[in-house]
């Protein structure tokens, strides 16, 4: 589904991915793990054409399609997802508003039929269901004035209605609490289809425990240092990275 | 004084031309002698002559303003003409296909009915359109319950009383220079009187106006609501609007007497100019309404999105006790227009309410100015004022800039302000295009988010219209 090889960036010059190869296919959940400042959002962003970085080498398909050959909209309607770490906040326009357009908008690409505001309005109601999400947030301004957690409900609930082959979830847990963390984590796992994809950024394991990734990579100075599976996670979890830097300094690394 | 300025305007007229009553214009410039054609040329009674002598001998003393944040050459008040016989402002074409396609795509994206874009592009129509008949139903439904609407000559000759009771009772002619010159030379515009109790039954609209086909350089507009009246007037079209003239003055009087209520919208789209900042119209406006009666209501509502420069403050006099004024206002500026707008609301009766949102988005690299002020007189007891001036900047080399002033002369008052300046950026575009909506219609949907607390005034259909309109506007701003 995503191939990446030896991807290169950086941002106002400073190189900030310095050779990433993945491979991502259909059905399999990855995390991408590493200390703060790694380079691990920088890759998810990338990914969906942040305009703030430059491609500055490699390659990367999506489903066979150079990914940089399309436009940040374009790549989100052939299915690419970002749920983002710090959402921003739209004062004015309504959430629903802002969901049916981005639905609109993807059926459009996909031939399927658009939905009025009424046919949306039952749609709609399934889907923050799934996300546990109070009916009100659908009439307020997008993200205006919510808090940490109900901003990463909303990415879930925008998940939910897009529907993405690949998903990149940016620290999804923080500025959750450990019920919110379990009903979106679940929320996720049940937007899971063997033909759909996760990546999963992540600074802290305790999320692994609910979306169970089979590969993990570490990043660190914009490279990857160690892939392994679950295992991997849990080793994290008890020793921190430092081992991983250490080790590959040492010239063992990946 | 501007000593150069000063110096074209005491100098005698050196053409020294001898007035032709049967002629149809005069020569380019300003004197005693053009002012008596004017209103001999409109049969005019003595007392409006006078009206218009006192205010070009004021004009004369006054220098042309330059507190407002705006920049250009002025004006040569000497090479205007002032009175011309109405002729097509625009070249007349056969057909819409001889019309600038630029023009059309424009009319197109803002849906505008083929026979409008016909007659707003200045196509010579032959047929006799429905609009015809609608004005004339339109007007005998209005005359059967007693409201006057027509030009303001038409005023002048019918309903003389009227006209002279309230010209100048909100905007005297001394008040600015612009309002000066306005009254010394306005040609046309629109007169409105609501009596007593009458509900006007629907908008009235200056498209529908008799006689509107030229609306001039210096328009005059006057509208009366009597006790317990109400109305609801539309001025513009968010169509394109065209003038050779590039000096526009106008001046707009509302009166409100006791629980009499005015609601005035505006979508204001002259030719702003080109890219670079060439041509464009000037537009210098005094707007103002006096709420004179008791518990009185006026309310303003402005979209202005064309004009190279806007200069403009539609204000509230609150004479009346528990009398409310309203602003709402959306200035958007691209390119090198610059605008300096705002609204006054003056609190002089008791528990007297004022509401003032105002909605700044630069682009390009305009400049664009909020500025406002709200004064609270000494007796002005249990006064109360709102206001919101939020500014959105789209790009780096735009600009916007908020001037508010409270003047607050009573202890009782409670006046509040908000200021917030954000920019539509990278992060906000991309958030909306990560979820696969294209720039062009994200920005539209932030606008519009911005702009929800004005538009939602707007009459409904005027409402759509100017959602499209500013995201026309701001093509190709972003991204």
């Amino acid at each position: 589904m995503l191939s990446i090889k030896n991807l290169t960036a950086s941002i106002n010059g400073t190189p900030v991915l310095k050779g990433i190869d993945l491979e991502i296919k259909a059905g399999e959940i990855h995390a991408i793990m590493g200390p703060n400042g790694s380079g691990k959002s920088t890759l998810g962003k990338v990914l969906v054409g942040h305009p703030a970085y430059e491609v500055t080498g490699g390659v990367v398909l999506f489903e066979g399609q150079d990914l940089f050959g399309l436009e940040a909209d374009a790549r989100a309607r052939a299915g690419l997802f970002m749920g983002f770490q710090h959402p921003i906040e739209v004062p004015g326009v309504s959430n629903a508003a802002f969901l049916r357009l981005a639905y609109n908008k993807k059926a459009e690409a996909e031939g399927r039929d658009e939905l009025d505001p009424l046919e949306f309005d039952d749609f709609i109601k399934e889907k923050i269901r799934l996300v546990a999400m109070r009916e009100e947030f659908l009439d307020r301004s997008l993200n205006e004035g919510f808090s940490g957690g109900e901003k990463k409900r909303n990415e879930i609930l925008q998940m939910a209605v897009l529907e993405p082959k690949l998903a990149i979830l940016d620290e999804l847990d923080s500025g959750l609490d450990i019920d919110a963390l379990r009903v979106l984590g679940e929320a996720v796992n049940r937007l899971m289809r063997p033909d759909r994809a996760l990546l999963i950024i992540t600074h802290f394991p305790r999320i692994l425990e609910t979306l169970r990734p089979q590969f993990v990579h570490v990043l660190s100075g914009g490279r990857i240092l160690k892939r392994g599976g679950p295992e991997l996670a849990v080793e994290l979890e008890e020793r921190g990275y430092d081992w991983v830097l250490e080790e590959a300094s040492a010239g063992r690394g990946v | 004084m501007n000593a150069t300025f000063q110096g074209v305007t005491s100098q005698d007229y050196k053409y020294g031309f001898v007035t032709d009553i049967e002629a149809d214009s005069v020569a380019p410039g300003l004197s005693e002698e053009v002012i008596r054609f004017i209103s001999a040329k409109k049969g005019e009674p003595e007392w409006l002559l006078e009206f218009r002598l006192k205010a070009y001998r004021h004009w004369l003393t006054l220098a042309v303003p330059t507190w407002a944040k705006v920049h250009y050459p002025t004006p040569d008040f000497q090479k205007i003409v002032y009175y011309s016989a109405p002729r097509p402002k625009r070249p007349q074409y056969a057909s819409m296909d001889e019309v600038d396609p630029e023009l059309k795509r424009t009319f197109e994206k803002l849906g505008v009915p083929l026979h409008e874009q016909e007659a707003l592009a200045g196509v010579a129509v032959d047929v006799v359109f429905d609009s015809v008949s609608v004005t004339t139903t339109y007007r005998e439904k209005l005359k059967a319950v007693g409201i006057i609407f027509c030009s303001f000559s038409e005023a002048v000759k019918e309903h003389p009383d009227l006209v002279r009771k309230y010209l100048g009772s909100v905007v005297p002619y001394s008040d600015n220079f612009y309002a000066a010159l306005n009254s010394a030379v306005f040609t046309d515009g629109s007169f409105v009187f609501i009596p007593k109790g009458v509900a006007c039954p629907m908008d009235l609209s200056t498209y529908f106006r008799i006689n509107n086909k030229e609306s001039g350089q210096f328009e005059r507009t006057l509208i009366v609501a009597e006790e317990g009246a109400s109305v609801s007037y539309l001025e513009g079209c968010t169509a394109p609007q065209f003038d050779t003239n590039q000096l526009h003055a106008a001046v707009v009087e509302l009166v409100a007497l006791d629980r009499a209520s005015i609601k005035y919208s505006t979508v204001q789209n002259w030719y702003a100019g080109d890219k670079d900042g060439r041509g464009g119209i000037y537009n210098f406006v005094t707007k103002r309404g006096l709420c004179k009666g008791k518990a009185s209501r006026i309310s303003w509502t402005q979209v202005e999105t064309g004009s190279a420069i806007t200069w403009k403050y539609p204000s509230c006099v609150l004479l009346g006790d528990e009398s409310i004024g309203e602003f709402y206002s959306v200035a958007l500026t691209n390119h090198k227009q610059q605008a300096d707008t705002g609204t006054k609301m003056v609190h002089i009766g008791r528990n007297t309410r004022s509401t003032i949102i105002s909605k700044g988005i630069s682009a390009g690299e305009s400049s664009n100015s909020y500025r406002g002020l709200v004064k609270v007189q000494p007796k002005a007891e249990g006064a109360r004022n709102f206001s919101q001036c939020d500014s959105m900047l789209i790009g780096h080399t735009c600009s916007a800039s908020t001037f508010p002033t409270l003047e607050v002369e009573n202890r009782s008052a409670r006046v509040e302000h908000e200021a917030t300046t954000s920019k539509i950026g990278e992060a906000q575009l991309f958030y909306f295009q990560q979820r696969g909506i294209p720039a062009e219609e994200a920005i539209s949907m932030i606008i519009n988010g911005f702009c929800r607390d004005v538009f939602r005034e707007l009459p409904m259909e005027f409402a759509v219209e100017a959602t499209k309109l500013l995201s026309l506007k701001l093509e190709g701003s972003v991204g």
